[in-house]
């Protein structure tokens, strides 16, 4: 049921607070609440916090309980965390969250139109492959060509992917 | 003088001198006529200190120490005191008709009032700081500059989007969505009225006609109605119509800022739509 445990080493994402948004790495557990934690490499200085304020994330390092700050960090680096929450799919979720709030309109506008092309490319393909089923009746061709649509779709959805990053940068 | 019209024979250690006293006379006019002019060095106080706040001599001894019968200075004549030396005609005289006149009326230029109130109006209090509005201080908000793309919010062309050139003297912006991406002619729109947004276009090279002022742009209405209570209505402007000199205006700078917007990719298309909120679209939450 659960996979995620508070343990010694495991790199905990600050959700709230004046560290929000930030990687810490559990270095003991104070009390039932309280946690002590260490950020080495995401400029957390050595402290007690609350375990609410921390959500779990996949990653646990190696390191005696009470390390200090250098193995903390010596272990930090050489699991390579900040590259590996870089590329998780929560850690871009948020980048993309980010990203969204600060459009401006002409950002704005820009995916709108991006979207709307996309969309429209979409569409045609999906009205060409039901025009060629019903054409041909029932035959079990359908089911290949139902597969079709997920790879023309990939296709514009990396276009447009592309395109929100050129614009939101 | 003398000296000076010896150069060339004597020898220039001669010459020098020569120069040097005529140079010397003059140096010494100058310094009699500078001390002249110049003020002379304050004196210490004349009247000693017998404790704090007390002098020795009273004021009239003082009046004589210091030699104030000999010194008694008016101050220049102001520029109010000459103009009022010139005094101005009170009456003129007019040629009167008729045959048996006498051709010419002695007639005051300024006449007697012919009403006089029952109550006289009370003297104001005096303001300060009380500027009329042509003297107002004009503000403009630190993101709206130059080439801003503006979202207009009230009037005919409310939601469009609308590059704004320069701020006029009234306050009022000048703006145009060029004409031909969005029907928004040259025209004033108000800053309070507006949402200025971070795209900007590079207008530093348009260069705008100086005769577009608050003037140019000003309604105007016919006011003189000729005593016909019949067709007052119908003789002012109904319909407003665009004069060949807005056309031609509108050209020129239209031109030049088209040119610039077709530099940035999508930035035409960006004008010509307007905006609008859709659900789940907060302004508070929007960056513009």
């Amino acid at each position: 049921v659960f996979k995620r445990f508070v343990e010694i080493g495991r790199v905990a994402f600050i959700s709230f607070g004046p560290h929000a948004g930030k990687l810490v790495a559990i270095v003991d557990v104070i009390d039932q609440n309280r946690a002590l934690v260490d950020g080495p490499c995401s400029g957390v200085r050595r402290q007690a916090m609350p375990f609410k304020c921390m959500q779990l994330t996949d990653f646990v390092l190696k390191f005696p309980h009470s390390a200090r700050q250098k193995c903390v960090r010596l272990a930090w680096e050489k699991e390579n965390i900040n590259e590996k929450w870089a590329a998780t799919r929560w850690a871009k979720k948020i980048e993309a969250r980010e990203k969204k709030a600060k459009m401006t309109d002409f950002d704005r506008y820009k995916v709108m139109k991006a979207k709307k092309m996309r969309n429209r490319i979409i569409k045609h393909e999906m009205k060409k492959l039901q025009k060629m089923a019903s054409k041909k009746g029932k035959k079990p061709e359908k089911l290949e060509k139902s597969e079709k649509p997920a790879k023309p779709a990939k296709a514009k959805k990396s276009e447009k992917v592309q395109k929100a990053q050129k614009v939101q940068k | 003088m003398a000296g000076e019209k010896k150069p060339s024979e004597k020898a220039p250690g001669k010459k020098k001198t020569s120069e040097k006293k005529p140079a010397e006379q003059k140096a010494g006019q100058k310094e009699g006529g500078e001390k002249k002019k110049r003020v002379r060095k304050h004196h210490a106080s004349r009247n000693p200190v017998l404790a704090r706040g007390i002098g020795r001599y009273s004021r009239s001894a003082m009046y004589a120490r210091k030699a104030l019968y000999k010194r008694k200075y008016t101050a220049p004549e102001t520029k109010i005191e000459k103009k009022k030396k010139e005094k101005p005609r009170a009456t003129i005289t007019k040629p009167v008709g008729g045959d048996k006149n006498g051709g010419s009326r002695v007639v005051k230029i300024r006449k007697m009032p012919r009403y006089y109130p029952t109550e006289d109006v009370p003297r104001k209090l005096l303001s300060h700081g009380k500027k009329p509005f042509s003297q107002h201080k004009r503000r403009l908000r630190a993101s709206i500059t130059p080439g801003t793309v503006l979202i207009l919010l009230t009037g005919r062309h409310r939601g469009k989007r609308v590059v704004f050139l320069k701020q006029l003297d009234t306050g009022l912006l000048l703006v145009t969505g060029p004409l031909a991406i969005n029907r928004v002619p040259l025209r004033r729109a108000h800053q309070k009225f507006v949402i200025a947004t971070s795209t900007k276009v590079d207008i530093s090279g348009v260069k705008i006609p100086k005769h577009l002022t608050d003037a140019y742009f000003k309604k105007k209405r016919l006011r003189k109605p000729k005593h016909q209570e019949g067709e007052i209505f119908d003789t002012e402007k109904e319909k407003y119509e665009i004069t060949e000199q807005r056309k031609t205006d509108q050209k020129a700078v239209d031109s030049q800022v088209l040119a610039q917007i077709k530099k940035v990719p999508q930035l035409r298309g960006y004008l010509r739509s307007t905006f609008c909120l859709s659900n789940g679209v907060y302004p508070h939450k929007l960056v513009f």
